[in-house]
């Protein structure tokens, strides 16, 4: 029973972080806050990607160094390579998002979202 | 050399925005070679068209000869990245390639006077890359990839125009909607990871076995596709996004939106196609879908003033008739007689509205973009009598608003009567929609033709005359297309659209590549 709550704990922390994120993004009036919370998101889904793909007792992928009790029990490389890829993917999207929140200060000069609304209708 | 077809359509225009901030300088220049590299993948991708129409699945393999080779161990799953190309994938790589042509040859003069233009050039090909990869790719990890391409660089030139507010606003507002539709998508893919061990769209459809997991995973790709091809309840940020963004680029745009509408039907299609019992109610799902994206996109659109926030909101309200159709077809899949009847058609009609339409409102969203560049304002009161100083826009305008319209000669008049007659076999409202849709949509241009070319000429436009070269070679050609693709629908109908119509029913070929089955 102990065992069991251990192995889903990553998923019940990706859990909480959407809900967290999603609630964010929803209710923050402050436009740094609603990137925040799409980053707090962004750490969910590669923590889900990540503990999708441990695999206890496995080893890391890597055949020339790898011992012979390693035979058969080699993890896959894919889900590392997919959330650095969505890390490296995240970072350029947090960047363009804060340069247009400086953006939009500088011309509105706040960053409440309720009240940055010329474009209506 | 055509075997690398492909990649190609990729490695050209990423080459091409690689190099395109090395002509800082040179303003002209980088503008003209846009148009070259851009030029050049419209001829490959009708190459890859024809190759694919006559040839079959095309499978390119990343990394290796061919698809069928496994790892040494012999465990035999696909483990490469690959592109898989058929018919559908081809249709849509026409139009990305198409348009991006067109949008570089109307940039070169509409964004003259703007700074940074190396940089522009450089994210309007990188936004082809995002539209051609997600399109041809056969991988769902790549799709992602491809997908936040096309949202970053699709956001920042929303957002190009940087010393207006709005266009800062205009852009977050597609980031944030892209970043959080594509963070889901990723999520998705997550979960058909866990359950599959694999990433391709072939291998995934072949083993799906529909339980739970995977039922939330359709749900999330469904709904992150559909808020990004700006669907209702999710269409907010579209008006916003394709206001903003220099006229130039909004062809591209369009398309990237209709890239989002193509994963949409893969997903549906493909991914999901061996599921018999659920598709119908996801078909339904999708042409209720698109009745109400229709009529909410045309009933917003006849309040606007802005003359190119008004034609924003008919590209939301077109996006309603492409869903219906292809959502009509999803509902018959697996009842061969009916589908037979009118899901074929009924599909036909809605993948030749997306090429339709992406050529009639460019047009339109041009011609509003010329009459921003010769008066300088988009208020549709301020403007009058402009009909006798720029007769190319003005005829430009009647041919869009008349195809929009679904008037006989032209080309919407021939995807909307598909539309029309097959959905009436399903359920007669639904027809009963999107005609009402269609003569609102005829209204609401009478109301732009009326105040912004008719009318009294107005002092402040005496010298008002006709835009710059390039913009109205773009607008000719657009136009040309519009009439062409209305006077012989059967040539475009039986050379791409059906082709491409069989490719999303035939789902099993597109299962059965290689030789790893």
């Amino acid at each position: 029973m102990n065992g069991s709550v251990f192995v889903n704990f990553p998923f019940i922390v990706v859990a909480v972080l959407l809900a967290l994120g999603f609630y964010t993004i929803g209710f923050k009036r402050n436009l740094i806050k609603v990137v925040i919370g799409i980053e707090i998101l962004e750490g969910a889904v590669n923590m889900f990607i990540v503990a999708l793909g441990y695999v206890k007792g496995g080893y890391a992928p890597i055949y020339t160094q790898a011992p012979p009790e390693a035979a058969g029990k080699m993890v896959l490389p894919t889900p590392q390579a997919l959330t650095l890829t969505s890390i490296v993917i995240g970072v350029a999207v947090t960047a363009l998002m804060l340069a247009f929140a400086v953006n939009i200060y500088k011309h509105y000069g706040t960053l409440d979202v309720t009240k940055i609304r010329r474009l209506r209708g | 050399m055509i075997e690398h077809l492909p990649a190609l359509m990729i490695a050209v225009p990423l080459f091409g925005a690689f190099t395109a901030p090395l002509f800082k300088k040179h303003y002209k220049g980088v503008s003209i070679w846009a148009i070259i590299i851009t030029g050049i993948t419209v001829i490959l991708s009708l190459l890859l068209a024809k190759e694919v129409v006559t040839g079959g699945i095309m499978v390119y393999v990343f990394g290796a000869d061919k698809p069928t080779l496994v790892l040494p161990s012999g465990y035999s799953v696909p483990i490469r990245i690959m592109f898989e190309v058929d018919a559908m994938s081809a249709f849509m790589a026409i139009s990305a390639t198409l348009m991006s042509f067109i949008g570089a040859l109307y940039s070169s003069s509409h964004v003259e006077g703007e700074t940074g233009l190396e940089k522009y050039y450089a994210l309007l090909m990188l936004l082809e890359v995002g539209i051609l990869g997600m399109v041809l790719t056969g991988d769902l990890f790549n799709l992602f990839v491809f997908l936040e391409i096309a949202g970053i660089a699709g956001s920042a030139l929303v957002g190009f125009r940087n010393y207006r507010g709005e266009a800062s606003e205009a852009g977050i507002k597609y980031l944030i909607v892209s970043a959080v539709a594509s963070l889901m998508v990723l999520f998705a893919i997550g979960i058909l990871y866990g359950q599959y061990g694999n990433l391709n769209l072939a291998y995934i459809a072949k083993n799906v076995s529909f339980n739970m997991v995977d039922m939330i995973a359709l749900g999330l790709l469904f709904t992150s596709f559909a808020m990004k091809c700006g669907a209702v309840p999710m269409h907010y940020w579209v008006p916003d996004a394709y206001t903003e963004v220099p006229t130039g680029i909004n062809p591209p745009l369009l398309v990237a939106t209709y890239a989002s509408l193509y994963a949409l039907f893969r997903v549906s299609f493909t991914l999901f196609a061996n599921i018999v019992v659920d598709l119908a109610r996801v078909g339904w799902i999708m042409s209720i879908i698109g009745v109400l994206t229709m009529f909410i996109g045309v009933t917003m659109a006849l309040v606007q003033k802005d003359v190119k926030r008004l034609m924003s909101y008919h590209a939301i309200s077109q996006t309603g008739y492409m869903l219906l159709g292809v959502g009509v077809g999803l509902t018959v899949l697996h009842d061969p007689s009916k589908l037979a009847e009118f899901g074929r058609d009924a599909m036909a009609g809605g993948v030749f509205h997306i090429i339709n339409h992406i050529i009639y409102k460019s047009l339109l969203l041009m011609t509003a973009g010329a009459l921003f560049y010769v008066t300088g304002t988009r208020n549709l009161n301020e403007m009058g009598g402009l009909a006798r100083k720029m007769p190319v826009t003005t005829i430009s305008f009647m041919v869009g608003a008349a195809a929009i319209s679904g008037l006989p000669p032209f080309n919407g008049f021939a995807s909307k009567l598909l539309i029309y007659e097959t959905s009436y076999r399903l359920n007669p409202l639904l027809t009963v929609f999107a005609m009402v849709t269609s003569v609102l949509t005829l209204a609401s241009f009478v109301k732009v033709f009326a105040s912004a070319f008719l009318g009294p000429p107005l002092e402040k436009f005496e010298s008002a005359r006709e835009v710059p070269g390039p913009m109205v070679i773009a607008m000719i050609i657009l136009a040309a297309l519009c009439i062409i693709f209305g006077l012989f629908p059967n040539l475009v109908l039986d050379k791409l659209v059906y082709p491409a119509v069989d490719a999303l029913i035939n789902f099993a070929q597109y299962h059965s590549w290689g030789g790893l089955a």
